[in-house]
């Protein structure tokens, strides 16, 4: 092996795959309602939240698992999984950094999210949560003084309860779909954001999710609100060690947008996608809703999703305030065995709402990827329109790309336009590249980020470069 | 600088170039000329690294066996390929592809990198020498470019480049008068002591613009005649049937 073939070697490797031997409180096997009483009694829950979970529970045994998607996956026992798992050193509740586990910040350090004040990342707040528990949330006071809450979502129930009662439940209600049902009984931590009125928040709010323990499910729920005239831009980003075994990631995300109020979520998804051959990885069975509740509101979700060895959510925006806009930009990467089945829902109820959603599917490998999406023009949503843009690029000759749209339009005075277009790295066109002196992989990596350009472009500056590298990592190898 | 002996190249079984034997030494031009189908672009091809072809003979570049060397490590020793179709490359900014380009084959030969500010100022100069359009610069690269653009562009990257030596294929066909001089103008500039030219063409025109040291004539797969530019009037005159 050259040095070059070697570095390409080692930059395949997912540098995020090491895993912290640290001790653990769990939850005992299995899915019932004595591990949920575990569950709110370790989190110290006031009754109206173990209750909200016991009624999502009562919901969830009458519900099927859902088979309609297009990547299919072994049966999951629902009853050998660990339904929580917290470090234990976070039973004391450490009051500040110097109290955390060393080996805590030592992961987050390898992970490039330093939590220590000196090392902090310039400008961003983060909300660190590792498998069941958030074990800390930078820049907290420098947020308070703006009357802005960021802190996990176990916090949040104990400091804010009117808050979560209000609005927890009100876009994914506990008697939605069967993943997102399981996760309203079983959930264990997340962010919780709350933006005042007219507050814009100074810098970017982000959450880490890590995946730590073995045969443990990751259920963690996040609720931001926006209040009236308000804008938040928030950021969630994720890995998990390399195993053998799939590992199960149902979140919940909610969103609530006020009048005028604008939130701007972006993924930047990077689970452990499993081997070459496929084993094991990540599934991330997602649910991401986002409601437009006031007049003049904006929601955006931008993802970028590299890793997981499934991906299956549909990031939406429920446009109930008039004028209201959402918007939906991702880009999604398969390579090796990987498979997504993935896009976005716009519900268009109030009057000139508008919707945009721009997708860049590129495959590679044997991975199969799925566009998905539904727009959905109600009959009083007067003068409404979408936009959407749905690309696909292929590489190789062994992957799959399917686009499958779902339009319903209710109303004359509304409009939607949709184009889609699949294309393929020609050999032709690495040649010439590689006639100017770029290697196959630089040559892969400036048409593939030209190819996201437009997606790339919504995310934050800080991750725009990190997701742009990611990018190209993600397709190393996938030339010739 | 380059030297050819005894090639042979077929594809699915089916010979294109037949002990094809050509020395380039620096500073000289050369030009090639021949009838469809003689074999002219499969020896561009070869030149540049393209894939797909059992080759057989030697070819040498400053003494490096051109075989054991990948496209872009013939690209980073000085060899450069005008295509005769350039390719389009969908969301790749043409001054974002051009600083790519010129930066890897900068970092190659150990030399800095330009940013941004510099690259400008570069590509702008030549761009004007070249009456290129400066604002399909900021354009996805060829995608929408006319033909005589794209042939342009070609030649703007050969002078970005200012490789050792510069292989036009039929850089001139479905040119007008003005991208003709344009191109020729390029040529002429980066001429020098130390610079070759290999100029693959079916006309004469080209050579009124740029003029040849050596004109060859391929005939399926082999030179069968070499000489001076008067040798492409000749040519003119006679037509290739004839020639033979």
């Amino acid at each position: 092996m050259d040095k070059r073939e070697k570095d390409i070697e080692k930059l395949k490797d997912y540098k995020y795959g090491f895993s912290t031997d640290i001790e653990n409180i769990r939850a005992p096997k299995g899915l019932n309602e004595d591990v949920i009483k575990f569950i709110s009694n370790i989190k110290n829950e006031p009754q109206w939240m173990l209750d909200f979970r016991l009624k999502a529970f009562e919901r969830f045994k009458q519900l099927k698992e859902p088979n309609w998607q297009k990547p299919k996956y072994p049966k999951i026992d629902y009853q050998d999984l660990y339904y929580y798992s917290a470090p234990k050193s976070m039973k004391d509740k450490p009051k500040s950094l110097d109290e955390l586990d060393p080996k805590l910040l030592e992961t987050y350090k390898k992970l490039g999210i330093p939590l220590q004040e000196q090392a902090r990342l310039n400008g961003i707040a983060v909300d660190a949560v590792f498998d069941s528990v958030s074990v800390a949330t930078t820049f907290k006071d420098e947020l308070t003084k703006q009357g802005i809450i960021f802190c996990s979502m176990s916090e949040a129930i104990q400091k804010h309860p009117d808050l979560v009662k209000k609005y927890l439940g009100t876009v994914i209600p506990t008697t939605d779909h069967f993943f997102a049902t399981l996760n309203s009984a079983v959930f264990t931590d997340g962010s919780f954001v709350y933006i005042p009125e007219g507050i814009k928040c100074p810098m970017e709010l982000s959450t880490y999710f890590r995946i730590n323990a073995s045969e443990t499910g990751q259920f963690e729920r996040t609720l931001i609100i926006a209040d009236k005239g308000s804008y938040v831009s928030y950021l969630e980003g994720c890995t998990a060690p390399m195993r053998d075994e799939n590992q199960l990631h149902a979140a919940n995300v909610e969103l609530i947008a006020l009048d005028d109020a604008e939130i701007k979520y972006s993924t930047v998804q990077n689970w452990y996608p499993g081997d070459e051959n496929g084993k094991g990885g990540i599934y991330n069975f997602v649910t991401k809703r986002g409601l437009c509740k006031g007049k003049n509101s904006k929601i955006s979700w931008t993802q970028v999703e590299t890793g997981s060895a499934i991906t299956w959510k549909y990031p939406s925006c429920i446009l109930k305030g008039d004028n209201s806009i959402g918007e939906f930009y991702s880009i999604a990467i398969t390579n090796n065995h990987q498979k997504a089945d993935t896009g976005t829902k716009m519900i268009h109820l109030g009057k000139n709402t508008k919707s945009k959603i721009i997708s860049k599917g590129i495959s590679a490998g044997l991975s199969d990827m799925t566009y998905r999406g539904l727009v959905d023009i109600n009959s009083k949503a007067k003068n409404s329109s979408n936009y959407t843009q749905c690309d696909s690029l292929l590489m190789g000759n062994k992957c799959g790309a399917h686009t499958v749209p779902y339009i319903k339009n209710k109303n004359f005075d509304s409009n939607i336009a949709h184009e889609a277009t699949t294309s393929k790295i020609s050999e032709e066109q690495l040649h010439y590249c590689q006639q100017r002196g770029l290697n196959p992989e630089e040559a892969v990596g400036l048409i593939v980020n030209g190819f996201c350009k437009e997606v790339l472009q919504q995310l934050p500056m800080e991750f725009a470069v990190e997701a742009q590298k990611l990018v190209g990592i993600s397709l190393e190898g996938s030339v010739g | 600088m380059l030297k050819i002996n005894n090639l042979s190249a077929n594809i699915e079984n089916k010979s294109i170039l037949k002990d094809f034997s050509l020395n380039i030494n620096p500073g000289e031009v050369h030009a090639i000329m021949g009838p469809n189908g003689s074999g002219k672009s499969t020896l561009s091809n070869i030149l540049s690294g393209k894939k797909g072809y059992e080759i057989s003979g030697e070819v040498l570049f400053e003494n490096n066996n051109l075989f054991e060397l990948e496209t872009e490590e013939r690209a980073h020793k000085g060899i450069f390929l005008a295509f005769q179709y350039p390719l389009e490359i969908p969301g790749v900014n043409t001054n974002i592809f051009l600083k790519t380009s010129l930066n890897a084959i900068r970092k190659a030969k150990g030399e800095k990198e330009l940013d941004a500010i510099e690259f400008l100022k570069l590509v702008k100069e030549k761009a004007r020498e070249l009456k290129f359009d400066e604002e399909k610069l900021n354009r996805q690269l060829n995608v929408g470019f006319s033909g005589g653009e794209k042939k342009k562009n070609e030649i703007l990257q050969m002078s970005m480049l200012s490789p050792k030596l510069s292989i036009l294929d039929e850089t001139d066909s479905g040119l007008d008068i003005d991208a003709l001089k344009v191109v020729s103008d390029g040529v002429n500039t980066l001429r020098s002591k130390d610079n070759s030219f290999l100029i693959i063409t079916h006309y004469q025109r080209l050579l009124d613009y740029i003029k040849p040291d050596f004109v060859h004539v391929l005939m399926n797969g082999k030179i069968i005649k070499s000489g001076g530019p008067e040798l492409a009037l000749e040519l003119e005159k006679k037509g290739y049937e004839n020639f033979n």
